[in-house]
């Protein structure tokens, strides 16, 4: 299955049933096949809406009504999405939100790339506010990280974000797809504005007036994300038991990065890789733990270098890095990156 | 065992069908396939090119430094791709379109008219399917017989006239190349 369908199948599984977009390359078949599924199910909304703007407002109103919701779209369409996903955070609202990043800033090309990554993790609203960001490297992974992320969504009352790029949303692989819940399975909620016959009112509002109530909020906010940061940090290791220098690198950029390293073990260079699965919160000590070990990084980016200062936050100093990147839509292939990756081994004297 | 291809031509030539049918051929035959496409935002003409990467082993990348197959449809696919081709490896020519000839002496090259071979097909169409089958008679990745049955499942459903249609295709092609 193509990405984009996949990630669209998995949510319908995981009980979404309103979709609200506005098309953008390379995005387009989620809202495609949305049109479709969701037309087939009892219950299922589908709006194609008249902006980006108007879709992330109609996925601030379906969560509040308690449904399962999803909103994606590319680089531009996102920033206009900012705003809502601001509002998403203060009223404590779940909705997964897809990214499949292209090339920017501006309007850009409809290549792929992974110049969003700020964009995802510090999030281009207003506002103390956190989101919590997968980056999926696969099409399995990111029908696992998508149905998971109404669950996680659920559970903080917070939106998801699934960081991932043209090349994961039109690339097609095998994929196992979770087995779909029924809704009457999800656990209530008890904050939902469904009417107010037989029960008090409830309130949901992100304007708070008064400076010390609006600080308790934040203060309620920031407890929230500390536990996030405590218990939903992933991220994967591979060949790094014997590795010299580490590699750092996300999403589609860690595949490539991961063929070439695979190259480079048969020449004898001893380089292992590190994968952030969860972008916020960042694997910072599993990579602070690594320095133990490993004294240099090498962070490798399909952007001039985002990422690369978490990991320069995570190691205070305690690591060499080194940056590599490539911006714009352009993708490397593993032979290109394994050339780069083994002359700076070898700068290094590693080897 | 780690094989890659790349299908490269006009957008409109059925590129990235052949890879697809390719990669869900694999899958079938339960091996780890990606395939990746790659076109620009045109309908028509513009280039459109598909990486299909067949492997029994875990597939690191989509992407392919050195393919050892590329199946080529038009010239500038040829300019592109003929250095890219790992040494050894073979090269699939459409050559009612390509003029020029890979300049390299450590490929095995297939040329396949498909102008020519469409002719006798009805409508003249399914050109990247003839294509198709003289690319699975010489790289053996997947079976005809797998392939037949890719095709009526892709097209099959909707109308049998295209499926019939399509495996005749495939079998012209198949049956081209001694």
């Amino acid at each position: 299955m193509r990405g984009n369908h996949v990630a669209a199948e998995a949510a319908v599984r995981a009980g979404c049933r309103y979709y609200f977009g506005y098309p953008i390359t390379p995005q387009n078949e989620i809202p495609e096949y949305m049109s479709a599924r969701l037309s087939e199910i009892e219950g299922g909304v589908f709006i194609q809406a008249e902006s980006e703007i108007a879709s992330i407002h109609m996925v601030i109103g379906a969560s509040m009504a308690g449904g399962r919701v999803m909103t994606s779209s590319s680089g531009p369409g996102i920033s206009l999405k900012q705003e809502g996903i601001s509002f998403l955070c203060a009223l404590e609202l779940p909705a997964v939100i897809i990214n499949m990043t292209r090339g920017g800033p501006g309007l850009g090309n409809i290549a792929p790339a992974q110049s969003d990554y700020f964009q995802a993790t510090r999030g281009g609203g207003h506002g103390d506010y956190r989101t919590l960001v997968f980056g999926p490297n696969s099409c399995q992974e990111l029908a696992n990280l998508t149905y998971e992320g109404f669950n996680l969504a659920d559970k903080y009352r917070i939106p998801v974000v699934i960081l991932g790029d043209g090349m994961l949303g039109q690339m097609m692989e095998p994929v196992e797809l979770p087995p779909e819940i029924p809704l009457k399975k999800l656990p209530p909620k008890d904050w939902t504005l469904t009417g107010a016959k037989g029960r008090p009112s409830r309130f949901l509002r992100s304007l708070i007036l008064d400076p010390i109530k609006e600080e308790e909020h934040n203060w309620k906010l920031m407890r929230k994300y500390e536990k996030i940061v405590r218990e939903e940090v992933r991220w994967e290791t591979a060949y790094a038991d014997d590795a010299k220098m580490m590699v750092i690198a996300f999403g589609i950029a860690a595949r490539i990065a991961k063929g070439a390293i695979k190259r480079l073990r048969e020449e004898g260079i001893k380089v292992g890789l590190l994968r952030p699965i969860t972008l916020w919160p960042f694997p910072s000590k599993a990579i602070r733990d690594l320095a133990k070990k490993v004294k240099h990084f090498f962070v490798f980016e399909m952007n001039m270098g985002q990422m690369v200062e978490d990991v320069k936050l995570a190691l205070e100093g305690n690591g060499e890095v080194h940056f590599y990147g490539r911006p714009g839509g352009v993708i490397l292939t593993p032979l290109e990156i394994a050339r780069v990756i083994s002359s700076q081994y070898y700068q290094k004297r590693l080897g | 065992m780690l094989i890659k291809t790349v299908f490269s031509g006009f957008g409109g030539q059925g590129v990235i069908m052949m890879g697809q049918l390719l990669a869900t051929a694999g899958m079938v035959e339960g091996k780890n396939v990606t395939c990746l496409p790659s076109y620009g935002a045109e309908v028509r003409g513009g280039t459109a090119n598909c990486t299909v990467v067949i492997s029994t082993e875990e597939i690191a990348s989509p992407v392919a430094s050195e393919p050892e197959y590329a199946v080529l449809m038009n010239n500038p696919s040829l300019i592109r791709y003929q250095n890219q081709v790992q040494s050894g490896g073979t090269i699939f020519l459409n050559s009612s379109l390509i003029e020029d000839r890979p300049i390299r002496g450590d490929l095995t090259i297939y040329e396949i008219p498909l102008n020519d071979l469409v002719q006798q097909l009805p409508d003249h169409k399914g050109a990247n399917v003839v294509m198709l089958g003289a690319f699975i008679k010489k790289s053996a990745l997947v079976t005809l017989d797998t392939m037949i049955r890719v095709l009526k499942d892709t097209f099959g459903g909707k109308n049998p006239a295209v499926f019939k249609l399509n495996k005749s295709a495939l079998v012209l092609g198949y049956e081209y190349l001694e």
